[in-house]
């Protein structure tokens, strides 16, 4: 066990990591939308003329949603009316437990494991805690008491149930391959290579897996292209009775499970925070040079990749939602039913097939 | 079968034009424009709010005439016999005050056609556009050199000049009445 101090200091860098992507991804959107559209996106706020391409907005948001009033309608219930949002929020932010965010860190005679609870049933953890997040949009559309709400809270189950199921069947190709779900451990594994220098990242060994994975996790975040549950332009959703900071919850959530699909892709299939040829000593290339550092630099340069490795997601996410058209409900459900869990039960037969032969 | 491995082929070959446009585009130069700071440069002939001059303005009335939709109102009084008003830029000589001239740029349509017809090219178009305002009132631009006083100081003296007119002309009218009158009865006395 570690003392409690570290366990707070290592929550505190996980909640601040996690809220300020959340937060510059209200940003990361608008620039990056308005990049792919030839505009120029979010430049106008700004604090004593400076406007820093437009960063402030984050901040004049966050001001805009604590100051302005939370109505509620009157026939709503008003318990769980309050209570949807937080929990919303809450199932987003707890499954960033068990992400690892670096290997361990030596300080004199204590060892950081950069992991805020190393659990050994980490990806069940997560499809857990991804499963308990339909909760806090189905009671937040049926508490409104609105009929649209409760419509874009009966897709929200009926989405994300549907592709709960392929998220974890998508990912079974990987522990195959694993042979453990503790995350860690999955990411140790991940530092070998294939003949020398290639990464053992699970991209190369489970392609389809990762193509599945991605399509399923952008599903499970509600973003567009698979937003019937918000239906923006439609039926405006399952938070359409909130205002204030309740919406400002939803809002959040939605960018936290972005940044969450982000990481379990790169935990699960772009080596997590391994950083090529970097061993705990230092680099070691394939062609012999060595470029010794001290275990503190090693350590920071594991979570400065993964960090990388996230944005770079975070920013594919975008850009798909940026590109694709939004599907109709029922092309939603038929893309997750008929193609994608039969594909990814495909991908288990031929993901053993070949450790069959192999061994 | 075939059909399902050709949908999946289809959607993934789809996303990847799509992608890939949008990854073309953003590499290609924002073309927004941050418009009350920046503006484009208009064309030489764009047409914007009209503009009257008022001290060219002879008050020949074609301009409300071509108007398709009528939104010029103009109201002229003829100078006085020993008043002289001079001479437009243009060379034309002026015979009325213009005590009224407005143009409703609500009900303008933007065809040019009365500054084509405007015989000392006082009226024009500017390279203004942005003439939104708050009330519908403030839309109707007046142009008339004259102030609301002087314009009905200058009815009256019309008026008045009429009134004159009209007595002169019946006094004449009288006199020959009884010119012919004093004829017929002499003729009739003689």
């Amino acid at each position: 066990m570690e003392a409690i101090g570290i366990v707070l200091i290592k929550l505190a860098f996980v909640l601040v990591f996690v809220l300020s992507f959340g937060g510059i991804l209200t940003w990361v959107e608008r620039k990056q939308s308005a990049i792919m559209q030839d505009r120029i996106g979010a430049n106008r706020a700004s604090i004593l003329g400076l406007r820093v391409i437009g960063l402030f907005h984050p901040l004049a948001d966050a001001i805009k949603m604590f100051l302005k009033e939370s109505f509620r309608p009157a026939n709503a219930e008003k318990f769980i009316f309050t209570l949807a949002p937080a929990i919303s929020v809450f199932f987003a932010l707890v499954g960033f437990a068990v992400i690892p965010f670096g290997d361990k860190l030596v300080l004199g005679d204590t060892v950081v494991n950069l992991q805020l609870a190393p659990l050994n049933v980490g990806i069940l953890y997560l499809f857990a805690v991804a499963g308990m997040a339909v909760y806090g949009v189905v009671l937040g559309a049926w508490a409104s008491r609105n009929n649209y709400a409760l419509l874009g809270g009966l897709r929200a189950a009926a989405q994300m149930i549907s592709y709960e199921i392929a998220l974890g069947v998508t990912i079974f190709g990987s522990i195959m391959v694993y042979q453990t779900v503790d995350l860690q451990e999955i990411v140790r594994w991940q530092g070998a290579y294939f003949w020398g220098w290639l990464p053992a990242w699970g991209v190369i060994l489970q392609p389809l897996g990762f193509l599945l994975f991605l399509t399923v996790g952008i599903a499970e975040t509600k973003r567009v292209p698979f937003d019937p549950p918000e239906g923006e332009s439609e039926i405006i959703g399952y938070f359409l009775e909130y205002s204030g900071m309740g919406f400002g919850m939803y809002f959040l959530t939605d960018f936290i499970e972005t940044v969450m699909i982000a990481a379990i892709t790169v935990t699960l299939f772009f080596g997590g925070w391994q950083v090529p040829y970097l061993a705990p000593d230092g680099f070691h290339f394939p062609w012999g040079s060595e470029l010794l550092c001290a275990q503190w630099v090693v350590a920071l340069l594991q979570v400065l990749g993964f960090t990388l490795k996230i944005m770079f997601f975070l920013w594919l996410q975008m850009a798909i939602r940026w590109t694709l058209p939004r599907f109709r409900y029922d092309q939603v459900m038929r893309l997750g039913w008929k193609y994608i869990l039969p594909i990814s039960l495909a991908n288990i037969v031929l993901t053993g097939a070949a450790i069959l032969l192999i061994k | 079968m075939v059909s399902y491995f050709g949908n999946i082929y289809r959607a993934l070959s789809t996303i990847a034009i799509g992608m890939g446009q949008t990854w073309k585009a953003m590499f290609r130069p924002a073309v927004t424009l941050q418009y009350p700071r920046e503006r484009w440069e208009l064309p030489v002939n764009a047409r914007g709010i009209l503009f009257m001059n008022a001290d060219d303005c002879i008050g020949c009335n074609k301009c409300v005439r071509i108007c398709p939709v009528d939104c010029i109102y103009l109201d002229a009084v003829k100078a006085a016999p020993d008043e002289d008003l001079g001479k437009a830029s243009m060379g034309n000589p002026i015979r009325q005050h213009v005590i009224r001239f407005d143009i409703d740029m609500f009900k303008c349509c933007y065809c040019s056609d009365c500054t084509t017809v405007c015989p000392t090219e006082c009226l024009y178009m500017t390279d203004e556009y942005e003439n939104g305002v708050y009330s519908r009132d403030n839309g109707i631009y007046h142009f008339s050199k004259y102030s609301p006083e002087e314009a009905v100081a200058l009815r009256l003296r019309e008026k008045e000049e009429d009134e004159r007119k009209a007595r002169e002309k019946e006094a004449k009218l009288a006199a020959k009445q009884k010119a012919a009158e004093g004829k017929g009865k002499s003729a009739v006395g003689a």
